[in-house]
């Protein structure tokens, strides 16, 4: 048994941290969220030049074959690096299309490995949660095949991406299908969102039409897969968490061994210093219990459901408690526009509620144990 | 990464099993009602520590020539968790296996080892920690407790204080002076004493609990002899760190049984109690709670595991111990507040489930103060794993 990360695990971590802080410091970062279209084609063609979009994904369809483990290194990496891109979308939905293992969207699934298509999945109705069964838009059967007419909302990434794969409603099944982002009936409106290198749109879908091949998967399948692939998704996200910690607790640590005031260091005060402590154990307990639930997924262990529970309720507190205190250390110049932390605090924020928040999550545990 | 066991460490576990399913009694106790019961109790930790002995489970990690089984600490860690799922007893010398041993066994002399080691593991020796003084705690080597050479022997003059199980233990661990004259952590030593000497003294002091675990001890002209010693004379600040440091990193997990067993119990306790007409579980209040109490354990064990396992690699508990003690502490009160509050009012009452709630809840908030203060655990965080400047 061993907790550390392997040889080839440490390798990917320092490819992917080499990779990012030399292609994407953070004033590029920056640059992007000055702009309108926050995706930037270069940045993708560096994530799917090493093979990160379905790195956890077989090699039959394009993907590395390669584990959750490393995915939580390559999405921690880009946690550090507040990288603005539509990674988490595109590995939810990849990773869903993969599970619902239809054979008429392989080349689809091909595509987004190889990096010509970016997707993401649209999943919450209007007024629900992160529970995928009250999802309650219907799919309207039609002369022709299907129709679609509803709004999803805050739907990571949609107006950055190619595909939107849509949670509905076929009867009272469950079914998920895949739509065209330039379909004719799909309008994409921004709901700013505090992390501006995470969007979030409301999606509507005006009489949009479908034909059976777009249904991916129905029913059982269709829940198996969407719960596994936003598992998968959750885990990831906890690895941002991780990244964006790691770079608060760093970068407060750095400030209090420099920063003087009374004519000595603020880091040799027992305020700070206790500060950073707890900072420290915060980001350590989130690290464990990420890589297990990560490595907890990959094995298929009886506990895996509810470790990916465990890590996002206790990240999503963690990570807000060392975003909070980062600045508290930092004083003035943490609260400012100019200096970074507030890029990671916001990108915790947004991260703490994608997916469910610590009390949404310790009532899936609760689910579990009572 | 791969928290998947090894063929080795999966026969290992079996064989736990296999033993710990044969050798648990179904049935025990942790009554602790009344001075007969505690007593009772003691005697069944005791023999419950000699059937591990006997079956060649205690002190698993030590090397085999020292009573042990030479495990790796993963190992050991598989062994904690098994004996947390069968629902075994708790070690009955925390003391003794957990800091005192490890000690022995890193700078004691052949002789100290052959002498003490065996009969730590048997739970014939219940060892005692005299540490802390009435005017040394978190600064502890500013103690005073004297020990002056005699021929072959140390004669040690000295009051010390909080010494959990002093009152049951045989042998203690005590750190004296030896030179007055040196700064004070150059004159301190080590000393194992037999605890039935002329001149020692012990009386139990009363914790908010209302029970006696720690008391205060004195020494008059007590004769310790040199070959005692643990360490060399006037490097005992050294030894006392090993000590601690082990203390650290091997306490809460020695705790985690007890932390889990409450845990689990709370969770059964908790669906048979009703409130306003269904069972409190049904409360999402009471669920948010008890969810995360128990993630609160699962992230410490999870610590736990993680920092062992880096351990496997080094063996020396580090500073990074500080953290768990911080996390196992600190969750502990956390836990013991979530019962009072899933139970209500009655949760607090010593007639309620014999107090086991109201006794938790008192003792926790001892935990942040033993074996190192939390503000102390901060410093060492910053100081030693953080590298900030020392801040006195
Ligand atoms: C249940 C229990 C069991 C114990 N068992 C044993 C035992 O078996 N053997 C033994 O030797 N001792 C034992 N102790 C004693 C324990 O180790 C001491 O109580 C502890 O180290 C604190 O010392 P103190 O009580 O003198 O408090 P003090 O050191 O006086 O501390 C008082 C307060 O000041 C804070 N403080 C002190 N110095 C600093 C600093 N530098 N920076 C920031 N804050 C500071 C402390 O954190 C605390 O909040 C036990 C204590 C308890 C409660």
């Amino acid at each position: 048994m061993e907790f550390d990360l392997s040889k080839p695990q440490k390798l990917l971590r320092e490819t992917a941290r080499a990779t990012l802080t030399q292609n994407y410091p953070l004033e590029r970062v920056r640059e992007r969220m000055a702009s309108d279209a926050i995706h930037d084609e270069s940045l993708w063609q560096i994530i799917t030049d090493q093979g990160w979009v379905g790195l956890n994904l077989d090699e039959s369809c394009g993907g590395l074959g390669l584990g959750l483990v490393e995915l939580a290194v390559v999405a921690e990496e880009m946690g550090r690096a507040c990288l603005p891109c539509p990674f988490l979308a595109t590995t939810w939905a990849a990773t869903l299309l993969d599970q619902a293992a239809n054979s008429e969207h392989a080349s689809t699934l091909q595509s987004i490995t190889a990096g010509s298509l970016k997707a993401t999945v649209a999943l919450m109705d209007q007024n629900s949660d992160w529970d995928i069964e009250h999802v309650q838009t219907q799919l309207k059967p039609t002369p022709a095949g299907w129709q679609l007419t509803g709004r999803k909302t805050l739907v990571l990434d949609a107006a950055e991406v190619d595909i939107l794969l849509c949670v509905v409603r076929q009867g009272l099944e469950l079914a998920v299908v895949l739509v065209s982002t330039t379909s004719s009936g799909v309008h994409c409106t921004e709901t700013r969102s505090l992390d501006a290198t995470h969007k979030l749109f409301d999606v509507s879908f005006d009489a949009v039409s479908l034909s059976q091949k777009d249904i991916v998967a129905v029913g059982d399948q269709a829940r198996e897969a969407l719960e596994y692939a936003t598992r998968v998704a959750t885990l990831a996200t906890c690895a941002e968490m991780l990244g964006a910690m790691q770079w608060i607790r760093e970068a407060t640590l750095d400030y209090a061994k420099t920063r003087k005031q009374f004519d000595r260091t603020i880091g040799s005060y027992q305020a700070v210093q206790h500060q950073c402590a707890d900072m420290l154990l915060m980001t350590e307990s989130a690290r464990a219990a990420t890589y297990y639930a990560a490595w907890a997924l990959t094995v298929n262990a009886p506990d895996g459901n509810k470790a990916v529970a465990i890590a996002k309720a206790y990240c999503s507190d963690a990570g807000r408690e060392v975003a909070h205190r980062g600045v508290q250390v930092h004083g003035g110049i943490g609260f400012t526009w100019e200096h970074d932390l507030h890029l990671f605090l916001k990108r915790i924020k947004v991260c703490e509620f994608l997916f469910g928040n610590a009390t949404w999550q310790r009532e899936q545990i609760a689910k579990l144990i009572l | 990464m791969d928290l998947t066991l090894t063929a080795e460490e999966l026969s290992f576990r079996d064989t736990v099993r296999g033993w710990l399913r044969a050798n648990v009694p179904a049935q025990w106790t942790v009554s602790l009602k009344d001075d007969d019961s505690k007593r009772a109790h003691l005697e069944y930790l005791r023999s419950w520590q000699r059937t591990l002995f006997d079956g060649g489970w205690a002190g698993i990690s030590w090397p085999k020539e020292h009573g042990g089984r030479g495990v790796t600490i993963i190992q050991q860690s598989i062994f904690q968790e098994e004996l947390a799922l069968a629902g075994a007893p708790q070690q009955l010398g925390v003391i003794g296996e957990g800091l005192v041993g490890p000690t022995i066994i890193a700078v004691g002399k052949e002789a100290q080892k052959q002498k003490f080691l065996k009969p730590l593991l048997m739970g014939e020796h219940i060892w005692c920690q005299g540490f802390s003084e009435p005017n040394a705690g978190s600064d502890l080597a500013a103690l005073n407790t004297k020990a002056v050479l005699d021929g072959d022997h140390y004669v040690v003059n000295g009051q010390k204080i909080w010494t959990s199980f002093g009152h049951v233990a045989n042998w203690c661990l005590l750190v004296v002076r030896t030179d007055p004259t040196a700064p004070k952590h150059k004159g301190l030593t080590c000393l194992l004493v037999d605890m039935t000497s002329p001149g020692v003294a012990v009386r139990p002091l009363k914790m908010m609990t209302g029970d006696a675990e720690f008391n205060e001890m004195f020494f008059t002209d007590v004769r310790v002899p040199a070959s005692n010693v643990l360490g060399q004379v006037n490097e005992g600040w050294g030894v006392a760190l090993t000590a601690l440091g082990n203390e650290r990193a091997n306490l809460g997990t020695a705790l985690y049984l007890m932390f889990k067993r409450d845990c689990d119990a709370l969770i059964v306790l908790a669906a048979t109690i009703e409130r306003n007409g269904q069972p409190v579980t049904k409360d999402p209040l009471v669920r948010q709670k008890l969810a995360q109490a128990h993630l609160d354990l699962e992230v410490f064990r999870l610590n736990s595991l993680r920092t062992l396992s880096g351990m496997n690699n080094t063996h020396a508990p580090g500073p990074e111990g500080s953290i768990l003690k911080l996390y196992w502490s600190e969750m502990n009160q956390r836990n013991a507040q979530i019962a009072l509050e899933v139970l209500g009012l009655i949760g607090q009452s010593w007639d309620f489930d014999e107090g086991r709630w109201a006794f938790n809840y008192l003792r926790s908030r001892g935990n942040t103060i033993e074996a190192g203060t939390s503000e102390i655990q901060r410093n060492i965080i910053a100081q030693r794993v953080l590298g900030l400047p020392r801040s006195y």
